[in-house]
């Protein structure tokens, strides 16, 4: 049907000169972030010593650093998303038993495409194919929390370990949640229209046989479908956070966001159910205050509660799950949340 | 006339999808009947696991992602060409 698959071959070759080409000059300006960031600063006759050079010098720094790695990993999940269409993941889960099955389920989340308002054919289809229940509930609740957006952003503004700890401890809540839910055996629970169900084969994996230009055309339209998507939040983010940065006291999260305030942590995952933002506008407001004393764990908290346990995507999973499975969802990722808060501020 | 059902609950991509098939079928010049499915229980009678999904004349062509424009291009080849 796609008359372009046969002339493909031929069509590799502008991204053979194109991709290096575009990759040395990503990591140049990667690498000279500051410098830019600084003249920027000095062509606009401020000084960092001032709160508005202060402000407006993170905001200059920070914006291109993180819009850089947004659009490189972006562009690689893209890529790597065409081997893992959602009907080859559930292949590969289909049968697993509950413990290997959850940690398989909740990596396979990290590169499977998903999008919120497919959870439920995603959850029906994974089920139809005989997923266990827990198995399934560990990519639902992976596959939003650990996205290449949150990780990108962690990445740009904390460093690497904390995205890694940011990505360990996501997999961690999503494997010991599914295989709470698991051993539970809430199978009952199901709407029992969705127990009726019964899925003939899904269609052949698109994207089993795809060639290198469509995944790599693939990872662009990626770029321009997420990039596209949250830049104006990341900007919002990093301009908030600029503000803070540049004009909120040291110190003035300390209070009642520091490690000391045991409450700290369940507060903010109860505060982070009702919003619902992605990860781009919310992590360089975080970023901002844990530099003013708010504590890592209970920010990290906020941020997963935020992502992870959205009042829309309830509403969307009640048309599948009966409230019993639902409390037992919230409850099982809550107190992973909590954990992973309270270990944070313990630790670090 | 083809008839073309567009899967999916209401989300940005589901209209982006819609729009996208009316407009190359409009610029093809191929007739089409468009309609909306976004019940879940209705959308689910089809063996899709993400949506938007497309059907035309009951076959799943597409699902999961607005469709590049030239594949949605080749469903409606103009008859006349």
């Amino acid at each position: 049907m796609n008359p372009t698959a046969t002339t493909d071959p031929q069509r590799l070759a502008p991204w053979l000169v194109g991709l290096p080409i575009a990759a040395v000059f990503w990591g140049l300006a990667y690498s000279h972030l500051t410098e830019i960031a600084d003249l920027a600063i000095g062509a606009l006759g401020l000084t960092r010593a001032t709160q508005l050079g202060e402000a407006i010098h993170f905001f200059l720094y920070d914006t291109p650093k993180v819009l850089l790695l947004l659009t490189g990993i972006v562009f690689v999940m893209g890529v790597i998303q065409t081997f893992f269409a959602p009907e080859r993941t559930r292949a590969l889960l289909a049968g697993r038993r509950l413990g290997l099955g959850n940690a398989l389920a909740a990596s396979l989340g990290i590169v499977t495409p998903f999008c919120s308002c497919s959870a439920v054919p995603l959850f029906i289809g994974f089920l139809s194919a005989g997923v266990p229940l827990g198995v399934t509930f560990s990519f639902l609740i992976a596959a939003p929390m650990v996205n290449e957006v949150a990780l990108a952003l962690l990445l740009g503004l904390f460093g690497w370990k904390v995205a890694l700890l940011y990505l360990g401890l996501g997999l961690a809540v999503a494997i010991v949640a599914g295989l709470v839910i698991g051993e539970l055996k809430m199978e009952r629970h199901l709407e029992d229209w969705v127990r009726a169900i019964h899925l003939g084969e899904a269609t052949a994996a698109s994207g089993s046989d795809q060639c290198w230009t469509e995944r790599l055309h693939a990872g662009l339209r990626h770029v321009r479908e997420i990039v596209g998507r949250v830049w104006p939040y990341v900007l919002l983010g990093i301009g908030l956070g600029a503000a803070i940065h540049g004009y909120v006291p040291e110190d003035f999260m300390a209070a009642f966001m520091g490690r000391e305030v045991w409450w700290a942590v369940p507060a903010a995952v109860v505060l982070g159910v009702p919003m619902y933002t992605n990860a781009a506008g919310i992590i360089p407001i975080v970023e901002a205050l844990i530099g003013k004393g708010a504590a890592l764990g209970t920010t990290l908290a906020f941020m997963m509660s935020v992502i992870a346990l959205s009042a829309p995507e309830m509403l969307i999973l009640r048309k599948v799950l009966k409230w019993p499975l639902i409390a037992t969802f919230i409850a099982a990722v809550a107190s992973g949340i909590l954990l992973v808060g309270y270990v944070f501020n313990l630790v670090l | 006339m083809k008839h073309v059902k567009i899967l999916g609950t209401g989300c940005r991509n589901c209209q982006a999808t819609l729009n996208l098939v009316e407009e190359v079928a409009r610029a093809q010049g191929v007739e089409i009947r468009l309609e909306k499915v976004d019940q879940i229980q209705d959308i689910m009678r089809y063996p899709i696991m993400a949506t938007p999904g497309v059907v035309i004349d009951e076959v799943v062509v597409h699902s999961g992602g607005v469709p590049d424009r030239k594949t949605v291009e080749g469903w409606f080849v103009a008859p006349s060409v």
